[in-house]
């Protein structure tokens, strides 16, 4: 997994773009580097990045968020410039909310977004997502993404999982549908991704994450 | 069975309601249930049904009012304060002997509250969703392949017994991603056939049906209201469900709904490991209250425990139900604050579950 000045994360809402995001960035800091992740979901107030700020904290990592995360109040109130996000650190991570509704908030700050060069948008998809099993929906939702936000993707990350129910086949049984999406795009399979049990055989660019977002009773 | 799917609480109801032939759906926004409306959105039109969003909740609920009157199956969803807003429309729906779903993916409260999952609108809905004498059909799932089964069974008894039926869940059902599979069936939209009641137009060949819930005569009405609380009898006696882990033995009996059951799963888990004789006892039907079930349950108990995500009210169902033959406590967390399976271990404790 290459890391780059700018990493956007986007995706369908649920295909994992959080859980991703977050071992990213810590990956990142591992490796020494001052990283900021900017939490840009207006779409879900539930599971999110911002639940995560202790364990950032902890790590060194920066946290951006809407002033109303967590805060019960139901406002995507975003404060942020993109500009003094890069100037403060090495690596900076934006995870999007779900669908073209999320990437609509993203478009805001295309134009300095555009301006920073060494950046990449991926695209997490996942094929046992609902809506998104065939791989011309998951291409026709990417195409949504970018129009709505207007930057292009530049790399698929294959996130299939069935949640706690995942398992080797399951990712196993993914590898052909994220073909046809890259086939189908143009686009490199950046990274499978996967904890590691369930990534094992696997040669896609393998990408083993552990996985932070939790049910309450797990 | 057909592949298992990644969905969210809130979509797996609304996919659900579709292939249970849904045709309409009239709703409002509101978190945390909006995914029903953003995903029905999208697929009622691809599938031939209708999608309306409503001016208000209000308006919304005299959609399907008015919508049911035709036999034409139909659903609204909200959430607490939503909820509050259609209860008029509701009880007119419950006068009129109509059948339709509504659901309620339960948040803090009272007022505007908060956003986050709770369970306070348990008397909301199973004793006063609404004026006047009468009830509905609650069933309160507590995963999302529940919720994908649920709402089918609720579309066939509310109109099997022609009245309204809530599926109650909460935020954190609502928002929680889980596999789920449905049946590979092709959707079929509902009609208003086998419906002999509905206003589908005389065509000349029969008396009007009239929907109306308005009786003058105070005799009239009284049998009216007589007759209904007769079928409610037959549900009864019929339509309780309930599901009892390990309470053959459990001196503690846990009672909990929905997601609070799996909290209060995984303490009774943790209490088994720890050698403690725990239970857990989940109503499945908030009404009719599984009582036949509960007492079967707590037959070897000691003392009930009931959990909530709220201050405390299905726990006066509870004690009802055995009719206080046994000490019943409490714990809950209200507001939105989800209780933790170890304060939950460590009330069973307290209440002496020791090995």
């Amino acid at each position: 997994m290459e890391f780059k000045k700018l990493t956007i994360v986007t995706g369908h809402y649920g295909s994992g773009k959080t859980n991703f995001s977050v071992n990213l960035a810590l990956d990142m800091a591992k490796k020494g580097h001052r990283v900021t992740i900017v939490d840009l979901d207006i779409v879900n107030p539930y599971f999110r990045t911002a639940d995560f700020e202790e364990l950032f904290k902890d790590k060194g990592i920066t946290l951006k968020v809407s002033a109303y995360a967590n805060s019960n109040l139901d406002i995507p109130a975003l404060n942020m410039s993109v500009k003094s996000i890069l100037d403060e650190s090495d690596c900076a991570i934006i995870d999007v909310g779900g669908d073209d509704e999320g990437a609509k908030a993203l478009g805001r700050f295309a134009p300095a977004i555009l301006g920073c060069e060494d950046r990449q948008m991926l695209y997490v998809i996942n094929k046992y997502r609902y809506l998104t099993k065939e791989p011309e929906e998951t291409v026709a939702l990417m195409r949504d993404i970018e129009n709505a936000c207007g930057i292009k993707c530049t790399g698929i990350v294959n996130n299939s999982n069935l949640g706690t129910e995942t398992t080797n086949e399951t990712v196993k049984a993914s590898l052909g549908f994220a073909k046809a999406v890259a086939a189908e795009t143009g686009l490199p399979i950046t990274a499978t991704v996967g904890t590691e049990e369930a990534l094992k055989d696997i040669s896609d660019n393998p990408y083993p994450v552990e996985i932070y977002v939790k049910t309450l009773w797990s | 069975m057909a592949e298992k799917s990644l969905m969210k609480g809130n979509e797996a109801l609304a996919e659900a309601a579709l292939r249970a032939g849904c045709k309409c759906f009239f709703g409002y926004p509101i978190t945390p249930q909006t995914e029903i409306s953003a995903y029905l959105s999208k697929r009622m039109p691809k599938v031939g049904g209708t999608f309306l969003q409503a001016e208000s909740e209000v308006a919304a609920i005299n959609m399907v009012y008015g919508c049911a009157g035709t036999g034409i199956r139909c659903m609204t969803s909200s959430s607490s304060p939503g909820i509050s807003l259609k209860s008029e429309g509701i009880s007119y729906i419950a006068g009129a002997d109509l059948p339709c779903v509504i659901i309620d993916v339960m948040r803090g409260g009272p007022g505007l509250g908060g956003i986050q999952p709770s369970q306070a609108d348990y008397w909301q809905i199973t004793k006063g969703v609404g004026h006047g004498d009468y009830h509905v059909l609650v069933f309160a799932p507590s995963s999302v392949q529940e919720m994908a089964d649920t709402v089918g069974k609720a579309f066939d008894l509310a109109d099997e017994y022609r009245m309204p039926a809530v599926v109650l869940a909460d935020g954190l059902l609502g928002q929680m991603m889980e596999p789920v599979e449905f049946d590979d069936a092709e959707i079929k939209l509902s009609d208003a056939s086998n419906k002999p009641w509905a206003a589908t137009g005389t065509k000349m060949n029969r008396k009007h049906n009239i929907i109306n819930s308005l009786y003058l005569q105070a005799d009239e009405l009284e049998q009216t209201v007589v007759d209904r609380f007769k079928r409610y009898e037959d549900v009864k006696a019929k339509h309780t469900m309930a599901v009892a882990d390990y309470c053959d033995d459990a001196e503690i009996v846990v009672v909990a709904y929905g997601s609070t059951a799996r909290l209060a799963k995984s303490a009774v888990d943790m209490a088994r490991k720890e050698g403690i004789k725990a239970g857990v006892f989940r109503p499945v039907t908030l009404w009719p209250f599984p009582e036949k079930e509960l007492n079967e349950a707590v037959k070897n108990a000691k003392k009930i425990l009931t959990v909530e995500m709220s201050m405390g009210q299905m726990v006066d169902d509870v004690k009802l139900a055995i009719n206080c033959s046994k000490p019943v406590e409490f714990y809950g967390r209200t507001g939105g604050v989800i209780p933790n399976p170890a304060d939950i271990l460590n009330k069973i404790k307290e209440m002496g579950g020791n090995k």
